[in-house]
């Protein structure tokens, strides 16, 4: 059972100011400009743990179009008929690579019908993955898994003494990333817990979708506060809906 | 203008609104004086800055806030601190639109060695490494020649090499290279400056388009003296 939450909070309110922000703002499209890239086949890494940090307008436009055979990245698939799940629900997703999808029934079906393909990964190595995809880094040795059956394709090298097993970086068409606040040069600063997968997300992707709830002039935000510098964020769009 | 005045200027000219630039030490540095102010870059500091602004007047400099070449800055709106590891995984990530080097030599492939001299200890590398992998495009400015008047862009490296990676550009005080699969290409001529002395000043091999070979000189469009 999910309660009703704060996910889906009070409208943003379009002020004059706001309108007057976003217009001088070359990075700003909407929801459904923004998912009009995304072409059957695509792999997209979408922020979020659980629907916490998902970019939820993001996802409710790609399931309005008619896309499938997605490759998805996310730590997991939403819930039934919410965040991911959606796409889970009207088959578009092919493949899923994460570390948690039991909490989803559906897809949890899917697998057994298989209808979909899935990937796991242990969490900290997922998110490592996406940061060395970012980063340029080409793979790196973690001793998370060694011996286990997620390792069991994996390479295993002896560094003094001890075993790891080598991760391949993560890289994607699409990062769909949810903030709190964008400037109007696109960075970005997170909410609390929703921060999670986001910042890595932002730099490991061709093309970076930031789904943000407010957008301020350049120079709101303090140079020391910025988590995800505007050079990572291709395109801003504000959270639609309540 | 002075000879490393005119280089800045000229690379400057290769900047388009919205690129993510990185300067290196020395020219490169200057180039962010000659940036046409309805061309809109972002600075990008080594050291862990975005939106890198003008040098400060001497009343108004802070000592935590430097370039890469540890000399005071200032930011402009919108600017972003992180650390270093951040900072160079933006470039190696491919996140850094054009990085502007300094360079020692330059061979006939467009490789550069800017990091040691030979016959001296090699007591530093910096950043020099790394700032050659990861940027879309690389732009090296240097002097064609050396304090003693020996060719910097040559046949093959004497001085030990910073990188595989394959410059895009190359811009003297004489003139202006690409460079392709085949080797240097020379693109453009300094205002007074003969094929001749740069064939002279140049110990690499280039191609040279046709139309350079019969115009005793060419006239450079870009700079309003």
């Amino acid at each position: 059972m999910f309660c009703p939450v704060f996910y889906f909070s009070k409208p943003l309110k379009h002020t004059k100011s706001q309108e007057e922000v976003g217009k001088r703002m070359s990075k700003l499209i909407t929801c459904a400009e923004a998912v009009k890239m995304v072409k059957s086949g695509s792999r997209i890494m979408v922020g979020g743990f659980g629907l916490v940090g998902c970019p939820l307008s993001l996802i409710d436009a790609l399931a309005q179009r008619n896309v499938k055979d997605l490759e998805i990245i996310s730590n997991n698939l939403g819930e039934p008929g919410r965040g991911l799940g959606v796409l889970v629900r009207q088959k578009q997703v092919k493949k899923a690579i994460g570390s948690y999808f039991t909490s989803n029934p559906e897809v949890v079906k899917a697998y057994q019908d298989q209808e979909l393909e899935v990937e796991l990964i242990p969490q900290r190595t997922m998110s490592e993955a996406i940061r060395a995809g970012g980063a340029g880094i080409g793979g790196f040795y973690t001793p998370v898994s060694v011996g286990t059956k997620i390792a069991e394709t994996k390479e295993v090298r002896d560094l003094n003494g001890k075993k790891y097993v080598f991760q391949e970086p993560i890289k994607a068409d699409f990062a769909f990333i949810k903030a709190k606040k964008a400037d109007q040069l696109g960075n970005l600063i997170y909410n609390q817990s929703a921060r999670n997968f986001n910042p890595m997300m932002a730099t490991a992707a061709n093309v970076v979708i930031a789904e943000v709830d407010e957008i301020v002039e350049a120079g709101k935000i303090s140079p020391e506060e910025i988590v995800t510098p505007h050079l990572y964020v291709d395109y801003i769009v504000v959270k639609e809906g309540n | 203008m002075n000879p490393k005045q005119y280089i800045a200027a000229r690379a400057a000219k290769e900047l388009k609104p919205g690129d993510i630039v990185n300067l290196g030490i020395g020219i490169p540095t200057l180039v962010a004086d000659y940036i046409p102010s309805d061309v809109k870059v972002f600075l990008h500091s080594e050291n862990g800055i975005l939106g890198v602004g003008p040098s400060p007047d001497p009343e108004h400099t802070d000592p935590n806030l430097v370039n890469a070449g540890k000399l005071p800055v200032s930011v402009l709106e919108g600017a972003s601190f992180f650390d270093s590891a951040s900072s160079f995984a933006m470039i190696r990530g491919g996140h850094v639109s054009v990085s502007i080097l300094g360079a020692l030599q330059i061979d006939a492939n467009g490789r550069i060695a800017n990091w040691a001299v030979p016959g001296k200890s090699v007591l530093g590398v910096g950043g020099a490494m790394d700032l050659l992998e990861g940027s879309k495009k690389v732009i090296v400015t240097t002097k064609h020649t050396n304090t003693e008047g020996g060719p910097k862009i040559v046949k093959e490296l004497t001085y030990p090499i910073t990188s595989e990676r394959i410059v895009d550009l190359i811009i003297t005080d004489l003139a202006v290279f690409t460079v392709k699969a085949d080797g240097l290409h020379l693109i453009e001529l300094s205002p007074g400056v003969s094929l001749r002395e740069v064939e002279q000043k140049t110990d690499a091999p280039f191609h040279i388009p046709e139309s350079f070979i019969n115009s005793k000189e060419v006239t450079v469009k870009w700079l309003s003296l």
